[in-house]
């Protein structure tokens, strides 16, 4: 199964019934995916007039009450950002596929992770956080995808999917999960789906126009967040325990990085791998683990260097952190990586003597 | 007996390199290998370049994009020459000598050129030069039981495409007996 | 004296909340924000509704109706409406929306969900300017209109024409219902609340699309008394935008937009199959 389908079929099997989406390369068979299947299943798929049309359907959908996703590639994630804020400032669950592909602008439909900054910092204005996942096989892409939906109802928040090009276009062997009923999904006693004068009537909003209220609910929404960091980081190791030098990739990037790793181990390199799987909140415990052992770190990224940022505020200096990326959507080779490696080893033994 | 095989097949598009690659893939699958399957992807357009990456692995895959095969399915000249270059020494490459008039010698490597447009066309399956392709490799590298591959065409063409299914499979050993 | 029996002429419908609003005096939006209300009671929707408000004047309407109400982002009403329908199809949905967020920035949102014929309801209150930020330019401000951004009026030469959001929709086939009203009079006002009703009852009986543009003022902005601003209105706004109903199909006579799509595409045979004659031949 192809990893745009295995998001969309998992994301059907979480009991999403409603995908609003607009054509973009290279998410384009998530989308079709779902324009076959929602009709089978009493779903609605609906090709909207824009990006901007589709992520604010998305928030329609979520204040009904609906479990309810949009896929989208780099360009267009830029013009959900309007309704990710809103949906954020309203506390709407809902889930965003990113498969991303290089950039600025049009740039390119090659893979990238150049969205990285975009998915943890600034998804739209204001205060506020996403849960971004970050899968890195077919099955992770089938399993974020199916939880996102949990997590995004359990903390109301909007959860990102960051995929590539490459993690969407490539077939791999995938175990689905079970399917839910959506009927069987909790109650959600705030969506406004008709009082049906049994209540008080439910407003979804993110206009306060009291700063005061503004502040207040801003600070509670960041309550919420700490939990969500304290609780849902999610990292793999790999070989990590006696690593002098610890790579940090995540999505294909660490497919990349994993396959230099296991190269320079047969060098006699003592290197090892912590991938994030969430990006917001960025895994800072599994980092803070490595960092008694390890003597260097690298981010390798498909990009400028993006979440080289994060991992240089989690080892807080006491490590040197080094980069090596490619972008414009060109992958890195496990070759490049190992050739990095390499010389990082070699200065280590250098400032060691 | 099963060996790890990094493959890159790459043709025109329309020459069907995606699904011999699809049809390698879902062999290892039925094995219970680890397997992936990464294509090529640009703008849609008829009778450009296609290529896709097949990885079948004991060991979890690390990166599914393949930069240096141990196996090389070519289906045209452009293809072969932006290729052959990156195959690493004990490899294959199987090449369709009818749309390939320059073979080059690759140190290291086995070159099998067969004719297989030609040979489909004259056998009366045109379009499955890629499937004649596949089965030579088979030949080459047997990377699975042959009872294994039988059965991935059979999961690889739908059952209601009976005559189909069985023009593969003669394709498939036109190539394995190449 | 033996106590009269008290009879009530004229109470506060039960879907509008008993709030202030934020609307300033003589500002039209109290009437129909009103008008609105009592379509909910007479129809015994309110239990079923979903609202939508919009950003401007009336940004704040989630707080006016008692049913439950979505603040949506500038423009997106009709998108987030749509998706509301779709997910509670048995739900009466409205978007309420005033010129700058209907028919500038969501002028895409607006024309598609018209296009799809979403069983949603429209109100539309046209009053030629943006109220909220200060008295800016609209869509359907009039040539030569001064507004804040039109210091030396409306200059259609580099500010282009006002748009006419009832002609513009009567093209689209998903529209079931266009109708233009005013509320400058007690008979207008009538006029207006049969409209709207009709808009509501479309939804409710699955005709499709319907939109009421309601030609309002802005006595604030215009800079003028409500009265002044009503004479204003009737004097150059309807001549512009004149009342009147531009689409309905059922009095056309068709049960819903669908039937009237399909006969105005009769030609089109991929518009419009034949259905399958006896024996399966076509």
């Amino acid at each position: 199964m192809k990893g745009n389908e295995a998001l969309a079929e998992a994301a059907l099997r979480a009991g999403c019934r409603f995908f609003f989406g607009y054509p973009i390369t290279p998410q384009t068979e998530l989308a079709a995916y779902m324009s076959k299947r929602m009709p089978k299943v009493g779903g609605t798929y609906l090709q909207a007039e824009s990006e901007v049309a589709a992520i604010n359907m998305v928030y329609g959908a979520a204040a009904a009450g609906a479990r309810v996703m949009t896929s989208s590639s780099s360009p267009g994630i830029s013009l959900k950002g309007e309704g990710i804020s809103y949906m954020a400032g309203a506390d709407l669950p809902g889930v965003i596929i990113n498969v991303q592909r290089g950039g600025p602008g049009l740039g390119g439909i090659q893979p990238s992770q150049a969205d990285y900054w975009q998915a943890t910092r600034a998804l739209g204005h204001g205060d506020f956080h996403v849960v971004v996942y970050a899968p890195s096989t077919v099955q992770e892409m089938a399993d974020y995808a199916y939880g996102a939906f949990d997590v995004a109802d359990k903390y109301r928040t909007p959860v990102m999917i960051l995929a590539d090009g490459m993690l969407g276009q490539m077939m791999e062997p995938v175990e689905l999960p079970d399917p839910l009923d959506p009927a069987d999904l909790p109650e959600k006693p705030w969506a406004t789906s008709g009082h049906g004068h049994a209540r008080a009537h439910n407003v979804v909003n993110s206009l306060y126009l009291t700063a005061d209220a503004l502040e207040r609910l801003n600070v509670e929404r960041y309550e919420r967040y700490a939990r969500i960091e304290r609780d849902e980081q999610r990292a793999e190791t790999f070989m990590t325990d006696d690593a002098d030098i610890v790579a940090v990739a995540f999505g294909a990037s660490a497919r990349v990085a994993r396959s230099a790793v296991v190269a320079a181990r047969e060098q006699g390199i003592k290197a090892g791998l912590v991938r994030p799987i969430t990006l917001w909140p960025f895994p800072v415990d599994a980092i803070e683990a490595t960092v008694p052992s390890a003597k260097a770190y690298l981010s390798v990224e498909m990009s400028m260097g993006q979440m080289v940022d994060d991992v240089r505020l989690a080892v807080a200096g006491r490590r040197p952190v080094d980069f090596y990326g490619r972008t414009g959507g060109v992958i890195p080779t496990p070759a490049e990586v190992l050739g990095k490696l390499a010389t990082m080893n070699e200065d280590l033994a250098k400032g060691g003597e | 007996m099963s060996c790890n095989l990094d493959i890159v097949l790459a043709g025109f598009g329309g020459q069907g390199v995606l699904f011999a690659g699809k049809l390698i893939a879902y062999a290892g699958l039925l094995e219970g290998r680890e397997v992936s399957w990464l294509p090529s992807y640009g703008p849609e357009m008829r009778g450009g370049t296609a290529n896709c990456s097949v990885c079948l692995s004991d060991d979890p895959i690390g990166s599914p994009l393949v930069t240096s095969p141990n196996a090389l399915v070519a289906m045209n000249q452009p293809s072969l020459d932006k290729f052959e270059g990156s195959v690493v020494e004990g490899g294959v490459a199987v090449v369709d000598s009818t749309l390939v008039q320059r073979v080059p010698e690759i140190p290291g490597v086995r070159m099998r050129a067969l004719p297989a447009t030609a040979m489909a066309e004259e056998a009366g399956f045109k379009k499955l030069a890629n499937i004649i392709l596949a089965g030579k490799l088979y030949a080459e590298t047997s990377f699975c039981e042959e009872e294994t591959l039988w059965k991935a065409m059979e999961k690889c063409v739908p059952a209601r495409k009976a005559a189909m299914l069985e023009m593969n499979k003669q394709a498939l050993k036109l190539g394995m007996e190449a | 004296m033996a106590e009269k029996e008290l009879k009530t002429v004229f109470e506060r419908p039960h879907a509008l909340l008993p709030v202030v609003t934020n609307y300033c005096p003589g500002c039209t939006h109290g009437i129909v924000n009103r008008l609105v209300a009592e379509c909910l009671d007479e129809l015994d929707v309110e239990g079923r509704s979903v609202g939508v408000a919009p950003v401007g004047c009336s940004v704040m309407a989630y707080d006016f109706f008692g049913c439950d109400m979505i603040e949506a982002a500038h423009g997106r009403a009709p998108a987030v409406a749509t998706a509301v329908k779709r997910v509670h199809p048995e739900g009466v949905v409205f978007a309420y929306q005033g010129d700058g967020d209907l028919a500038s920035i969501g002028m895409a949102e607006t024309i598609h969900a018209a296009t799809r014929g979403e069983h949603i309801t429209v109100i539309f209150i046209n009053n030629a300017i943006y109220g909220m930020t200060g008295g800016q330019m609209a869509p359907t401000s009039l040539p030569n209109q001064v507004t804040q951004t039109s210091p030396y009026g409306r200059d259609v030469s580099a500010a282009g024409y006002p748009i006419r959001v009832c002609e513009l929709l009567s093209s689209l086939d998903g529209v079931a219902y266009l109708e233009r009203v005013t509320v400058d009079c007690p008979k207008n006002v009538r006029k207006a609340k049969k409209a709207i009703k009709k808009a509501f009852q479309n939804q409710v009986d699955g005709v499709g699309y319907s939109l009421v543009e309601v030609v309002s003022t802005c006595p604030t902005n215009w800079g003028m008394t409500p009265q002044e601003a009503f004479v204003w209105m009737r004097e150059n706004m309807l001549p512009y935008y004149p009342l009147g109903v531009y689409k309905d199909v059922v009095a056309e006579g068709y049960a819903n937009a669908a039937e009237a799509a399909a006969a105005r595409a009769a030609a089109c045979p991929m518009a419009n199959p034949a259905p399958a004659t006896e024996g399966g031949a076509r």
